[in-house]
């Protein structure tokens, strides 16, 4: 069970707009937020992993107080231990797809579980810049499961796939989250395209 | 021809850039976090002895290290160190001297990198210092070996400083610069000639080894 309340404010232009995000979900849930760009999706995210702090709010994970701003408790990343796939990747350019795997885990088995599920064996030793597109998110989003995280945020975790891909992807990836108990927070700009999975949709915009 | 400036310039230059890398590695990652009004002071202070006449750094370092007054008398009285007319002075005004250089690069290459990518490790559980070591560092090793190689070419070519705190004593402080300064004083023009060639030829192969193995690393051999 997650139960996540905070405020934000970000600025936008010149003015000040507030981020407001309130969202209860049951273990092991998918929950997908979509809304306008600008209006906070990303940020909220990133407040979840705890690498950008809110004003006041307050983010409990299956018990566990990750942030209460009334009582000055807040987590680091590092404590949260969040899996994150970030829009932009943030894929290490030092690292081949296995050391990046390495890099989060020590466990062979599950790494090789995770370069199955992404199609990705045949490429361990390649760098970043020697991938595709969807090679590359794909990586993103293994390197962010590697962890086995209670809490999954995705960015724009499937913009570079193609359909296929991503329906494969998602099939592999829907029976670990089971697996696992992860609870999942996908930010899309096409609600739509994952309406089959979203146990919660959560709208986000300006107030 | 007397060989030992050429050797205390290599000297100098090398002990400088090992000091600088050990202090300009974590200057350079503290100042690219951020923007504050200390950053930015301690930044500029870095930055100055880039725009002073290397003369004007040197008679404060004269000053400052004095045994006649303040710290300088302190260093002679307590620690038996006098840093004016030695070779440990020398290093310690070149640090101050050539750290932009060392600063520089890294901290711009620091800030060039997404955050995103000390983000991404943090939510993995990795400390800051592992996330430094292990992505940070190897991601702009191109721009640290520019850095150094521009340390120690740089403290090479020194001369108004070592002038002015180091003097020209042979074996000590007399470094190539002076040198051919001094030979050109007494009209000697071929042993001053045969110091600058080595020192054109030196500092040419470096650099140019520098840009060969950055060529495909960085947009301009300088970053």
């Amino acid at each position: 069970m997650i139960a996540i309340d905070i405020h934000k404010k970000l600025k936008i232009g010149k003015g000040w707009s507030d981020l407001h995000v309130q969202l209860q979900a049951e273990r092991g849930t998918i929950t997908v937020i979509h809304g306008p760009s600008g209006a906070g999706k990303s940020t909220f995210l990133k407040v979840l992993a705890g690498l950008i702090k809110p004003e006041t709010g307050s983010i409990s994970v299956d018990g566990d107080v990750w942030l209460d701003t009334s009582s000055r408790i807040d987590l680091s990343p590092q404590q949260r231990k969040a899996g994150f796939v970030f829009q932009n990747y943030a894929l290490f350019p030092n690292m081949t797809v296995k050391q990046h795997l390495q890099y989060a885990t020590n466990d062979a088995a599950w790494i090789d579980e995770l370069l199955s599920l992404g199609q990705l064996q045949t490429f361990a030793d390649q760098k970043p810049d020697d991938l595709s597109g969807g090679q590359q998110q794909r990586l993103a989003i293994l390197r962010a499961m590697a962890i086995k995280p209670k809490l999954l945020l995705m960015d724009e975790p499937f913009s570079a796939l193609d359909q296929k891909t991503k329906a494969d992807l998602l099939a592999g990836l829907k029976i670990l989250w089971d697996k696992l108990q992860t609870t999942v927070i996908i930010v899309s700009h096409y609600p739509d395209e994952l309406k089959d999975i979203a146990d919660h949709q959560l709208y986000v915009s300006y107030q | 021809m007397d060989a030992s400036p050429i050797w205390l310039s290599l000297k100098l230059a090398a002990v400088t850039t090992a000091l600088l890398l050990l202090i300009g590695l974590p200057l350079a990652y503290w100042l690219s976090k951020g923007r504050s009004v200390w950053r930015v002071i301690i930044e500029a202070i870095v930055t100055l002895p880039l725009v002073l006449p290397p003369s004007v750094l040197g008679f404060y370092l004269l000053i400052a290290f004095s045994p006649q007054r303040g710290f300088g008398k302190w260093l002679n009285e307590h620690l038996d160190i006098q840093l004016v007319f030695s070779f440990p002075g020398l290093v310690l005004a070149s640090v101050i001297y050539s750290l932009p250089f060392m600063v520089g690069p890294i901290k711009s290459a620091l800030q060039q990198l997404p955050s995103s990518l000390a983000q991404a490790s943090y939510t993995l559980g990795k400390s800051e210092w592992e996330t430094f070591m292990k992505i940070l560092l190897p991601n702009i090793k191109a721009s640290v070996l520019t850095a150094v190689v521009m340390t120690f070419a740089h403290t090479i070519g020194e001369f108004g400083v070592v002038l002015m705190i180091g003097g020209n004593i042979p074996g000590q402080t007399k470094v190539a610069s002076i040198a051919i300064y001094d030979a050109v004083e007494s009209m000697d023009y071929a042993t001053a000639n045969t110091y600058s060639l080595l020192l054109v030829v030196f500092t040419f192969v470096i650099v140019t080894a520098v840009f060969l193995l950055n060529r495909n690393k960085a947009k301009s051999p300088l970053e």
